[in-house]
């Protein structure tokens, strides 16, 4: 049981990067961007041709966040240049992608055993939490800045930024970059956590990545102080945890992505038909009622 | 002020849809003053708009602001002299920010965004005094998020928001028309003193002919992209102006203001 619970932080850990990026995307910016599932393998498969190329872990890790953020561009060129739809423009990514996923190393699972990795020495959940607290505080920041507050404000409402004098377009390639660059940097730390990249790395993690932020924000709900890089933390671990719950439970691991899928549907639906919140969205009409 | 001349402009050209909705349109403003337009749906006083602030190209015509021909400007560049009020309470604010975020966003309106945290301590009490001119005690709620206010609360933020960096051109765009007579009315006198007390150049659609008599200092109507009524506001009473408006056979007779 120890090691599952270890386990499952650790993992948790790697996907609140995910976690964070699919927030800037989906949350701040209002943005399905899809090419999340090309992206985390991209961020894998980047990493293991870094690694195998020379590099050291740090400055591969590093460089798959900064070719990652390649990709939020080729889908905002798609979106804003081309004019295809977001949704649409996200899956020709990831499509893509799958391709150069399986042309940057040549094969489609790559072992990373014999290559050093940047947990090599230490326990993986302190250079987890090392790693977390500085993308968090990073975005944090960022987010408080006049730059992060625009980023906020196109996702809002764009005709305000327009008004405001700025190029709208400009804060959504910021936030797609940003956030594919997280994901990447997520899919990197997998590879060298699992010690192998994988073609199907990335299929239905976009799952995990909406399922956290629904789930922080549900568990969440009642702390209005939370940031949405907490929540989206918070979110990953606990939803990882009852993913690992279910297993040891004795369901087999080929059970886990239905298990995902089970657990968004139950938190979607508590969030829909839960009494307490419906009695809630009844007083507040109430007020406003009474204000009128 | 503002000069546009030879307009032309046409919808889904060469379609069967195709409507064009201005021939040869010109219109002179003058400086510091507040003209009204009136008009039916449809007849192009939100075209008019979209293409002064550039969410619209025409096809042919200029449009120029103080003498300089703006018609290559994008909309966000025409930004720094046109200012643009709405009628959706929502579309002048990012409802998920605060009160203080966005005026603090408004307050670095056309000047470069950095990396520099965006609130400034310091000018925190100056917003508030801006805040306190409105008399809804915004002032006190600077930490609330802007989809927590009324629809009359959020359009005078609105307002205030954009006539910040005072802009040469102000667009109202029947910004009263979503909000109750009483609010409507509040906000109409907010939009007087900014705008007197800013010399702002004013144009401002309105359905509301009390309004336009009482608040412009010219009015002109518009009916299917051409001016059919230009009067100075003290020559033409409410009731000639409602006499002139129904008698131009438009789909529902434009009742009294109430």
């Amino acid at each position: 049981m120890n090691t599952l619970i270890l386990t499952s932080i650790e993992q948790g850990l790697i996907f609140s990067v995910l976690a964070i990026g699919v927030t800037i995307t989906f949350k701040i910016l209002d943005f399905a961007d899809m090419s999340v599932e090309g992206t985390f393998p991209f961020g894998a498969f980047l990493f293991a041709k870094l690694i195998s190329g020379g590099f050291s872990p740090l400055i591969s890790t590093l460089l798959s966040f900064t070719f990652g953020t390649l990709a939020g561009l080729l889908t905002y060129t798609l979106n804003i240049k081309l004019r295809i739809k977001a949704l649409l423009s996200g899956i020709l990514t990831a499509t893509m992608l799958y391709t150069i996923n399986l042309r940057l190393n040549g094969k489609s699972n790559m072992g990373l055993f014999s290559y050093p990795s940047i947990y090599e020495g230490h326990e993986p959940v302190i250079v987890l939490i090392l790693i977390i607290l500085a993308v968090k505080m990073l975005m944090d920041a960022f987010l408080k800045t006049e730059v992060g507050y625009l980023l906020i404000a196109t996702g809002d409402n764009e005709t305000l930024v327009k008004s405001l004098g700025e190029d709208s377009n400009k804060y959504k390639l910021i936030g797609l970059m940003i956030s594919n660059g997280l994901v990447a940097l997520s899919g990197a730390l997998m590879a060298q956590y699992q010690g192998f990249a994988e073609i199907t790395m990335g299929t239905g993690i976009i799952v995990v990545g909406i399922a956290s932020i629904i789930v922080g924000d549900t568990i969440l709900r009642r702390n209005k102080l939370l940031k949405a890089t907490t929540r989206a933390i918070m979110g990953a671990l606990i939803y990882k945890f009852i993913g690992a719950l279910a297993i040891d439970l004795g369901l087999a691991p080929t059970d886990l992505k239905a298990i995902n899928a089970i657990i968004v549907i139950i938190f979607l639906t508590y969030n829909t038909f839960n009494p307490l919140k419906i009695k809630k969205a009844d007083e507040y009409k109430v007020v406003e009622e009474a204000k009128c | 002020m503002l000069n546009i001349i030879n307009l032309t402009k046409t919808f889904n050209p060469g379609t069967s849809y195709e409507l064009r909705i201005f021939n040869d349109f010109n219109l002179h403003i003058n400086k510091g003053e507040c003209t009204g337009i009136l008009g039916a749906n449809g007849c192009g006083k939100t075209t008019l708009f979209n293409i002064i602030s550039g969410v619209l190209r025409q096809e042919k015509g200029t449009v120029s602001l103080n003498g300089k021909i703006i018609d290559n400007l994008k909309e966000n560049e025409r930004a720094r002299f046109i200012g643009r009020v709405h009628q959706n309470p929502s579309a002048g604010v990012s409802p998920s920010l605060t009160i203080l975020e966005n005026i603090s966003l408004s307050d670095k309106k056309c000047q470069k965004f950095t990396l520099r945290k965006l609130i400034n301590k310091q000018k925190i009490e100056s917003y508030r005094e801006i805040l306190k001119t409105l008399d809804l005690g915004l002032e006190n709620k600077l930490n609330t998020e802007v989809k927590y206010l009324s629809g009359g609360q959020r359009q005078s933020l609105s307002l205030l928001m954009a006539t910040m960096n005072k802009p040469e051109l102000l667009l109202l765009d029947e910004h009263t028309a979503a909000l109750d007579p009483k609010t409507s009315r509040l906000v109409m006198e907010k939009t007087q003193e900014l705008i007197k007390s800013y010399n702002i150049t004013t144009m401002m659609i309105s359905h509301n002919v009390r309004d336009a008599v009482k608040y412009s200092d010219r009015i002109i109507m518009l009916d299917k992209g051409e001016i059919i009524l230009d009067v100075r506001s003290g020559q033409v009473t409410e009731k000639e102006l409602l006499n002139i408006y129904n008698s131009r056979n438009y789909g529902s007779p434009l009742q009294e203001a109430v």
